[in-house]
């Protein structure tokens, strides 16, 4: 039964595709309502507050756990319980904080996995190379670092070229040269055509390689689309500073007129803030004023800005 | 296929890589070269064998010793991977939950297989070596097996527990309580009837049905009772076949109690969420 809200047709065009999806656990609503499909080559970022639900929601899509109520379908099959089986070597995933076999060497760990996908040997050491854990792949993995082990993580996410990559707070514990790293990797799956759906606390750090943003917030869906999209949904105040000539700061104000936000006013310089509807009047307006205005800058909404409108559910 | 060696050997190098399987072979292999001395003190007027008085002494240790092996085995295989968070990863691999169980069985049985034959079969070489006589060899060789089939029944009752459960802590212990049930108290509390009753609810078939129903003591018949040898020598001569207890009776429902937590342990692995 699927009630017939707004529906995302489900085509098998979708890599992904979530219809009216709810999942309880013990009578606690943990994701309400979710709709979206993710498209082939596509890179999702979910973004949300830790318990916003970005790992419920990878679960389900991993077949770990089972709707509440809805549909779930990944590569074309209900992926409930056996979504590993299903789509056999197509699927890597990084979990949070991942958890290996500590007596185990990363060698061991990574060729057991291997195993389980088909994949020889052969791979694996390039792998462990890329990742940069050549040299320690001798040692047991509970010796291992928090930022080794993340690597090793990302290791086995990679193992067998998977068409659909499942990243759970992939950058944790990875320091800046490391993240740089990560990243390029993941954009080398991408080329290949690779989709992948990736968890994160910070919006800056997906913010280039994001095809589209999921916003979680207590288990719902806030808001879903580009960066562009995201700005267009947002109805933020645009931020324009203008430089003025020495003194004239005061009386550029005032010929501001009364739609226009004045933030701050120096000696050299305005800045204000409008909605988006009224910027293209106020940059007009501004370009009359004549010789008093020097410079002009706008600023569109920050990226953290933009979060926290979503998160925070009202305009600013 | 596949996914199950691949599954059972990690397991199996598992074992070796912790010593578990060296420690259980130098246990078991000492514990029978110590009863095979000391059974050979007073065979001299009974005429029997001494490997059937090693049998009779072997397999009433065994029956305490292979579900405490088996149990600490298994009692962690599968709790232990949801609390690490290690199963989780492992089934978004292409495996499905019950290649997941039948590969730590398969892998736990091989570990279990190792340490009784190594151990048991060790010592009886060395007793040769040493001078002893191979004479009754049919009946230690089938405690070997016996032993290992217990060990697989306590096994999947470990799976049971294992799966059931939300902490590792609570596995260990319903592990030494279910120990405590099969191995003494249901032995004890049958006894403890049986005299109490002096004889008037509890009739033979009965108190059969009820010995037959528990598989460790259908181990102890089964080992007391198949071999002629052995069971002249434990003086229970003809009663396991009077009382209709087949040796494939006997082991048909040890392997029942193998079989059934198995399925058991598959069947809530498969509604588990992790």
């Amino acid at each position: 039964m699927i009630k017939s809200t707004v529906t995302p047709c489900a085509t098998d065009k979708n890599v992904i595709s979530l219809v009216n999806v709810n999942k309880q656990y013990s009578n606690e609503n943990v994701l309400t309502d979710i709709n979206f499909n993710v498209q082939p080559g596509e890179c999702i970022v979910l973004v949300g507050h830790n318990g916003a639900g970005k790992t419920s929601l990878m679960k389900l899509m991993l077949g770990l756990t089972k709707p509440s109520s809805g549909s779930v379908n990944v590569l074309g099959q209900n992926p409930a319980f056996s979504a590993a089986v299903a789509q056999g070597l197509a699927l890597g995933y990084l979990p949070e904080s991942v958890a290996f076999y500590e007596a185990m060497t990363g060698r061991e760990v990574l060729n057991f996995y291997a195993q389980l996908k088909g994949v020889g040997k052969n791979e694996c050491r390039k792998l462990l190379d890329l990742v940069g854990l050549g040299e320690a792949a001798k040692r047991k993995v509970g010796t291992y670092s928090k930022g080794m082990r993340q690597r090793l993580g990302l290791a086995q996410a990679m193992l067998g070229n998977p068409q659909l990559l499942f990243l759970d707070e992939p950058t944790t514990g990875l320091d800046p040269i490391l993240r740089q790293h990560f990243y390029e990797l993941i954009d080398e799956l991408q080329k290949e055509g690779a989709t992948s759906l990736i968890s994160s606390h910070s919006l800056h750090e997906v913010e280039a390689r994001a095809s589209r943003f999921i916003i979680l917030k207590s288990g719902k869906i806030v808001a879903i689309g580009s960066l562009d999209e995201l700005y267009q949904q947002a109805t933020l105040p645009v931020q324009v500073k203008i430089s003025v000539a020495e003194g004239q700061a005061a009386r550029v104000a005032e010929r501001m007129g009364s739609n226009v936000n004045i933030l701050h006013v120096n000696n050299k310089s305005v800045q204000l803030s409008c909605f988006k509807d009224e910027k293209m009047p106020l940059i007009r307006h501004i370009s009359s004023l004549g010789e008093d205005v020097q410079d002009m800058q706008i600023m569109p909404p920050r990226l953290d800005e933009l979060y926290s409108h979503f998160m925070n559910g009202s305009a600013l | 296929m596949k996914m199950l060696w691949v599954l059972a050997l990690k397991e199996l190098r598992d074992g070796l890589r912790n010593r578990w399987i060296g420690a259980a072979i130098l246990l078991l292999g000492t514990l029978a070269i110590a009863l095979s001395l000391l059974g050979s003190a007073p065979t001299g007027s009974v005429r029997a064998s001494n490997l059937d008085i090693t049998v009779i002494s072997l397999s009433s240790l065994s029956v305490y010793l292979i579900p405490l092996i088996a149990l600490m085995l298994s009692f962690d295989a599968l709790v232990g991977e949801f609390e690490r968070g290690t199963m989780m990863l492992l089934l978004t691999y292409p495996v499905t939950r019950w290649q997941v169980i039948m590969g730590k069985f398969l892998g736990h049985v091989l570990i279990l297989f190792i340490a009784i034959f190594a151990g048991y079969g060790g010592a009886i070489l060395i007793m040769t070596l040493l001078g002893g006589s191979l004479e009754g060899w049919q009946a230690y060789l089938s405690m070997m097996f016996s032993s290992l089939l217990l060990g697989a029944v306590f096994i999947a009752l470990g799976y049971l527990i294992s799966v059931l459960v939300k902490e590792r802590a609570t596995a260990a212990g319903s592990a030494i309580g279910l120990w405590l049930v099969f191995v003494v108290l249901y032995d004890l509390i049958l006894f403890g009837a049986l005299i109490l009753d002096e004889g008037q609810k509890i009739g033979q078939q009965l108190f059969a049905t009820l010995m037959l129903i528990s598989p460790t003591d259908s181990y102890r018949i089964l080992n007391l009772s198949l071999f002629d040898g052995v069971s002249d020598a434990a003086g229970i001569a003809g009663i396991a076949s009077e009382a209709g207890m087949s040796s494939a009776l006997l082991s048909g429902v040890m392997f029942l109690w193998m079989l059934l937590p198995l399925l058991a342990t598959v069947f809530v692995f498969q509604r588990r969420e992790l």
